[in-house]
This record gives C-alpha cells, structure tokens and sequence, in this order.
C-alpha cells in the first residue's frame, strides 16, 4: 500500500512537469463554467443551488477523463517503462491502484478548483451546502468510475488515440444506458428486470441521486464497485497483454 | 543461487523460448549470447519476474520468482532492452522514487543515491531531465536504477548498446568492479565483451541452450584454436611444405593478406613445427603468434547450424 503511494506521487508529479496539467485544468474550468451559465441557466433558474453545474458534469467528463486515462498504460508501454515497473517489488495492483489514485486526485483538484463558483453561489443565496458537499463527493467518484474505465483501455492499446476512442465509446454507453430514449428502446422487447439493469448502470442516474442530496449507500456502492471492477479488468488486461507483445 | 528449470515461452503459436536450464553461483558473471530473435531477451525478461513462462521455474536463492514475486524481484536488478526510465522525472527525483520504490529506509536513500551518483558521475545529471539527455548518459542512470538497492543478481539486456567506446569501457569496467558476491547476467552482441567480462557464455539460437561453457572453452572449439599466425613479407615464404607438415589442416592467408594462418588438426599444437619449417627455409618471421581461437567464428557455426535445422 505504501508502495502504490509512492508510486502515486510520482505519478502525480509528473502530470505537473509538463504544460498538460495545467492545459487541462484551464480546459476544465472553463467548459464548467460554460456549462453552467450559458447552458444550465445558472442565473435564469434564479434557484440557489449549484444543480445547472453538476448536471453537465457527466458530459463534461465524457471527453476530458478519457484524455487524462489514455496515457496511464499506453505510455507505459510505448515507452518500455513498463517493464521497468513491473519488474519493481510492487504487486500489479499497486501499481494499477497507484497510477489510477494519481490520475483521480488530479482530476480532484481540478474539481477543487471550481470553488468559486460555490463562493459565488453562497454569496447570491443560502443554498443547501451539504447537497453542495455530497454532488462534489458524487461527482468526483463518477470521474473515478470514467477514469477506471479509462485506466483499463489504455492497457488495451498501446497507442493513446485508440484508448481515447475506446473510453470514450465506453463511458458514453454508461453515460446513456439511464436516458429514456435508449430504455423506450428495450422496454417495447425486453423483459423488465433487464431494462432496470440497465437504467441501474447508468452513470447519470447515481450521479443524480447524490447529487439531489440523497447519499444512498447502493449510489456510493455503485461507483466504488465499476472502480473496482474496472480496476481489476485494468490489472486482467495487463497481465494478458504482456503475453502477447513479443 | 539461480536456478532457471526448463523454462519455455509461447507467444501465441510462436514458441520463444523451447527448455532452456542452467544453473548460477554468486560469483559467476554469465555472457549471454545469441543472435536476435534467438529468446535472449524473452529468458530474461522472464528471469527478472516481467514475464509468465509458459512452462519451467526460476528461482532466485531458493525464492521461486512467480510464487513469490517480491522477495525475488527485491533481490534483483533488472536493465531493460533499451534501458527504459520516465522522460518526464529529473535524474535526481527518478533514482530517489526507485530507491523508495525499492524499500530502502528513508535513512539510507541519500547515501544510496549519492553512492550511484559517484559510481557512474551522474553529478552533471542530476537536474536534467531524463528525455534530454543522450543515449549514454541515460543508459547510465538506467544502470544506477537497476544498482541502486546493491542487489545480489544483475540482469543488464544489453548494456553497452549504442555507446560509444569510451562509455563501454566505463560500463565494463563498473560491471567488474562489482563485489564478487553477486551473480551478474549480460545480454551482449559484442564478443569482445564477453571474453572481458564473463567467466561463463550461454549461446541462445532458437529458442534453445545450444552452449554452456566459459568463453576461453568456447574459444577453443574454434577452427582457429591453436592456429598459427605468422606475419612475413618475404615472397618466398613455404606454403606448399607448411601445409604438408604433420597435424596441419591447411594453410591460409588472412583476409587482409597480412598474416598466413596455420590451421591445426584438432587438438594439435604447431608452433614448433612451423617455427622449424621456416629457418629451415631460411625466412625470418616479422611476428609469429598462436590463437585462441575466434569466438565470432564459434558463434556463427553454433547458431548457423541450428537456424537452418529450424526453417
């Protein structure tokens, strides 16, 4: 365990060493802010809370998780480095936990940086703050349950634009399995227990209990486990890769 | 003590790697020779815990390196093929994250770190990023990488790759300088290296172990061990009467035409007879030498044949 944080930081660290870091913070702050005020009506709803920004969270990290997910394999493998690491006396699943705890806590201070607009919204209002508290909360482990998603297919591909495509098709299903056009789709066919399954697999749909202020454990489960999940498929798909590469 | 039982390698349907065993004692510095493609790198790699074999057991002083990867890989350092590290990382933070990553307590890593910076005068390097620098000082940090927790077992994929001499001689003569306690692996294509550093060759073709012998044994089965080499401008130099001598298998002259080369039956010694031959005939020898033997020549017959065997 000690070993995956050492690891972490040094993952950590190197996001910061080059100008991606902050490129991407940049981005990220600014398609939040956009979100929020052109597209969520920030000022129109006239509501003290902080719901037309969390609502466009999920798209937002459709396209910005995966770019931060595709290199944490690939590169590894283009580089050789891999092999360097792998050779370290740590286990796989530290080495799969360090990297992925590394990309998730930076994907936390970019979240992080968007206090202001909380700031801004306890100036104008009194909005509820523990709903505040819980959407941050819900919406950092949806990025941790894209990116491990992303963490796995960038161990597919050693080359990054394919883990990006590949992540980036995965997560969208996630995303959309809870929308009503893609369940209208099912239900005229499927059995009912399989349209819930798939409503229940939904990102959007945990993401917007938490984010109502309603801090089910099964929503909080729900992250905790794809993480997990795609965690494990991550270290899976390592193993079988190295195999292959002669 | 390294044991490496009948270890086999498949990629698909392709087999790497067919049994190869052999045993290392500390002390020993094995050459491991072979030509691309013959399962050099793919042993090692396997050796050092990075790589499943597909069949057969490595084990590091009793440690089966599968069964139990960390105690094995603590005891080992490994180079890559290519002598990978993170670009991005500072050499300075780079051999401190290993030496962390390695478990050296927080006490020790500084000396640890100073130790390899002196080793291999990285002092200049410490700032710079590792992605600028050239290909000898990065190969350079990846040894003091592989150095640094001073492991029992060395295993170098090729370490004086792409240097330039002056650097091979410095990687060389650090590999020697290492405590005679430790059992050191190099993957080489320099055969020079191999009669400098090794007290033991394994030639690799095809997969298989097709020599195990010390590299002054496998200089011998050479064609040219014991040949006489004798380097005269005289023009009326003997050939016909040399070659005619008892226990000489022919009579050659070198590729540059310098030197005439007297080729001995096996297990023959000429120098005498060939010495006599020459006063008899009243020519005087401008130098005159016996050979041990060309280990490139012994390469090419050991892993020849076998390629063909193979297609």
């Amino acid at each position: 365990m000690n070993r995956a944080w050492i690891l972490c930081r040094r993952e950590l660290g190197s996001y910061f060493s080059t100008p991606l870091a902050y490129v991407f913070i940049v981005i990220f702050l600014l398609m939040s802010n956009l979100f929020t005020f052109s597209l969520g009506g920030f000022y129109e709803v006239g509501q003290a809370d902080l719901l037309p920004f969390f609502t466009y969270h999920p798209w937002l990290y459709l396209f910005l998780i995966p770019a931060i997910g595709m290199r944490l394999w690939a590169e590894e493998r283009k580089s050789g480095t891999i092999e360097l690491l792998l050779t370290l006396p740590l286990r796989l699943g530290e080495a799969v936990l360090g990297k992925f705890l590394a990309a998730w806590l930076f994907t936390g201070i970019a979240l992080a940086l968007t206090f202001p607009i909380w700031l801004t919204v306890n100036f104008l209002g009194e909005p509820d703050n523990g709903v505040v508290v819980a959407s941050y909360l819900g919406s950092w482990l949806m990025a941790g349950a894209f990116l491990a998603i992303g963490s796995c297919m960038s161990a597919v591909s050693a080359n990054q634009v394919v883990a990006f495509i590949l992540s980036l098709v995965t997560c969208f299903v996630f995303v959309v399995s809870g929308f009503p056009l893609v369940l209208d789709f099912f239900e005229s066919w499927a059995p009912v227990a399989l349209v819930d399954a798939i409503a229940a697999l939904s990102f959007i749909t945990h993401f917007n209990a938490i984010s109502r202020g309603v801090l089910d454990l099964s929503d909080l489960l729900f992250f905790v486990l794809m993480i997990s999940g795609w965690l494990l498929a991550t270290a899976i798909v390592i193993e079988l890769k190295k195999s292959q590469a002669a | 003590m390294i044991e490496v039982d009948n270890l086999h390698k498949s990629f698909g349907a392709f087999e790497a790697v067919k049994g190869v065993s052999f045993r290392l004692q500390p002390g020993e510095v094995l050459g491991f020779i072979g030509p691309n493609g013959a399962g050099k790198s793919t042993t090692m790699k396997m050796m050092a815990g990075f790589l499943a074999p597909t069949l057969g057991t490595v084990s590091m002083f009793g440690q089966d390196v599968w069964a139990e990867p960390l105690a094995a890989k603590a005891a080992i350092g490994y180079l890559p093929e290519g002598a990978p590290a993170y670009g991005d990382m500072r050499t300075l933070a780079f051999l401190k994250f290993i030496a962390a990553v390695r478990g050296i307590p927080k006490s020790r890593r500084a000396a640890a770190v100073d130790a390899m910076v002196a080793a291999l005068e990285l002092e200049k390097l410490l700032s710079k990023r590792i992605e600028q620098l050239s290909k000898g000082f990065k190969r350079r940090v990846a040894l003091a990488q592989a150095l640094i927790h001073d492991p029992r077992v060395l295993i170098l994929d090729e370490p004086t790759d792409g240097l330039d001499p002056n650097q091979k001689h410095q990687v060389r003569r650090l590999i020697q300088n290492l405590s005679d306690d430790k059992i050191v692996i190099i993957s080489t294509h320099i055969l020079e290296e191999v009669s400098a550093l090794c007290s033991r060759v394994i030639v690799i073709a095809g997969g298989q172990l097709v020599a195990d012998a010390t590299p002054a044994e496998l200089a011998a089965r050479s064609v040219y061990h014991g040949a006489v080499r004798v380097r005269c401008a005289d023009p009326r130099v003997p050939t016909a009467r040399l070659a005619q001598l008892p226990g000489v298998e022919r009579v050659e002259w070198d590729a540059a035409g310098e030197f005439l080369v007297v080729v001995p039956t096996p297990g023959k010694t000429l120098l005498g007879e060939v010495k006599q031959c020459l006063d008899q005939a009243g020519i005087q020898a401008e130098e005159m030498y016996v050979e041990q033997g060309h280990l490139d020549d012994v390469f090419r017959s050991l892993t020849h044949t076998d390629s063909v065997e193979a297609a």
